[in-house]
């Protein structure tokens, strides 16, 4: 009996090790660090295609042409309010952080203390980016004015306040392989990398699981707003039925084909694909139609979440 | 004989319920709902005649671009008041996009509007110039538009 419970317990023992040890964070080596140096001038708009300003600027920030990230945005979730931190060159932001460790954090969503990050960051996509583009992100971002603001704390509920479960959660969702497979040509590629990558498109466009695991199988097939204002459109070819030009128009001015002008977070969206160049917005366009059509999945009833409406 | 009369008293009662449902007048908040839809459309209208020039695919024409910015600014100028009724939001309307923000920053939503009209009077000046500046002027317009529906308006298919 004493035998018995003992090699339970020894069990138990090894089961947790064994836990601790495939939630612990896995950055990238410094070996495949060393080497890479970023140009900043490269990064300008690698950060404006990454869409960094989108979330990190101060609440009702307008437009400017040097984004200052204290943060501070609220992010209501399932899971709990995450708020966006000061990621400006500062003592409260990232000023102290070496290049491995921005790099690791966007490509791995890992922080300098080797603590996991919430998937609200979007390093799911990112981790997927070239390690020299990130590098010149981050000569950019050290570029950018500081700010003195305090990063205030996630607002989230137990267990999700354990950040080690984070690491239980890569395990199950972290895929560092892009969606789309197959021969593309150079075009698609680069779009491919845009809108998977840089652009995080699929953060809002691809509906989650249980869990906030993205379904690929229902890649951008659209999805029900986090914050709660509607719905997501489906972008695939099942759901976007517009033509390459228009999607490039869109993304260069807004406007859709209706010359509806779009809102919600596709407007910050916007706000940076009209900075890419319009080789990028075709590229973006020239991946959209060969993503796989999948159909809407159907919207809750009730939700005010219909295909047809109009604006008003 | 009266079982046959009360069915047919009942049939027609049901008709004239139906035929009164479906004359009973819009309500007021219908109507602003209805109305303001129809200015968006209107917009669209005219932005579609610009965007049009703008995205190259029918050649630039200064006086039709002229006369679509004008359209454009007489409609920025039409008094709203009877549009933003209180329980006119997504939340009463399911045919709305209106989010209830709209409600809790009139001030903000206000001064969005104003920033419109300062750009709509910006393309009317411009638009008859050339292609270049109708295209800076106009994505100003939709920078405008798209300020607010990234506050007011709810994400949609």
């Amino acid at each position: 009996m004493r035998t018995a419970l003992a090699s339970l317990g020894a069990l138990a023992l090894l089961g947790a090790g064994a836990a601790w040890w495939v939630t612990a964070p896995d950055p990238i080596s410094a070996a495949e660090l060393s080497g890479i140096s970023g140009d900043a001038t490269r990064g300008e708009i690698l950060f404006a295609a990454a869409g960094c300003a989108s979330c990190h600027v101060a609440p009702d920030t307008p437009a400017a042409d040097a984004p200052v990230l204290s943060g501070g945005q609220r992010f209501v979730t399932q899971f709990g309010t995450f708020v966006a931190p000061n990621i400006s060159p500062s003592p409260q932001g990232v000023g102290n952080w070496t290049d491995a460790d921005l790099i690791n954090a966007v490509m791995r969503g890992v922080s300098p203390e080797g603590q996991h990050y919430y998937p609200a960051f979007p390093w799911n996509a990112y981790n997927k980016a070239d390690v020299q583009d990130i590098a010149d992100l981050v000569a950019y971002l050290r570029t950018l004015p500081p700010s003195a603001a305090e990063s205030l704390p996630h607002e989230i509920p137990f267990p999700f306040n354990i950040r080690r479960s984070v690491g239980g959660w890569k395990l199950l969702f972290e895929d560092r392989d892009f969606v789309v497979q197959g021969d593309l040509t150079p075009e698609q590629t680069r779009g491919r990398y845009l809108v998977e990558a840089l652009g995080h498109c699929g953060e809002c466009h691809t509906p989650r699981n249980a869990l906030g695991g993205l379904r690929r199988a229902s890649w951008l097939a659209g999805a029900p707003d986090p914050a709660g204002d509607g719905h997501n459109p489906n972008i695939t070819p099942a759901g976007l039925k517009w033509t390459e030009a228009q999607i490039v128009a869109m993304l260069q001015s807004g406007f859709t084909p209706e010359f509806d002008v779009v809102g919600g977070e596709m407007a910050e969206v916007v706000a940076n694909t009209s900075q890419l160049s319009d080789e990028d917005r075709r590229a973006m366009a020239a991946y959209l139609k060969i993503v796989t059509p999948v159909d809407s999945p159907a919207p809750k009833p009730g939700t005010g979440d219909s295909s047809a409406e109009e604006a008003g | 004989m009266t079982r046959t009369f009360r069915i047919a008293a009942l049939a027609a009662l049901a008709v004239a319920s139906v035929a009164a449902a479906q004359d009973a007048p819009p309500s007021p908040e219908e109507q602003a709902v209805r109305a303001r839809q129809s200015h968006m459309s209107l917009y669209a209208f005219n932005l579609g005649k610009l965007g049009a020039m703008a995205q190259g695919n029918v050649e630039y024409d200064g006086a039709a671009a002229t006369t679509a910015a004008q359209n454009l600014s007489h409609m920025t100028q039409l008094d709203q008041v009877g549009y933003w009724l209180p329980g006119t939001s997504n939340a009463e309307f399911d045919d709305s996009e209106a989010l209830p923000a709209i409600w809790e920053n009139m001030d903000d939503f206000s001064a969005k509007h104003e920033a419109l009209e300062q750009a709509v009077t910006n393309l009317q000046a411009g638009a008859g110039t050339d292609l270049a500046t109708l295209q800076a002027s106009l994505g100003e317009v939709g920078k405008a538009c798209g300020a607010c529906h990234q506050d007011y308006r709810e994400a949609d298919e």
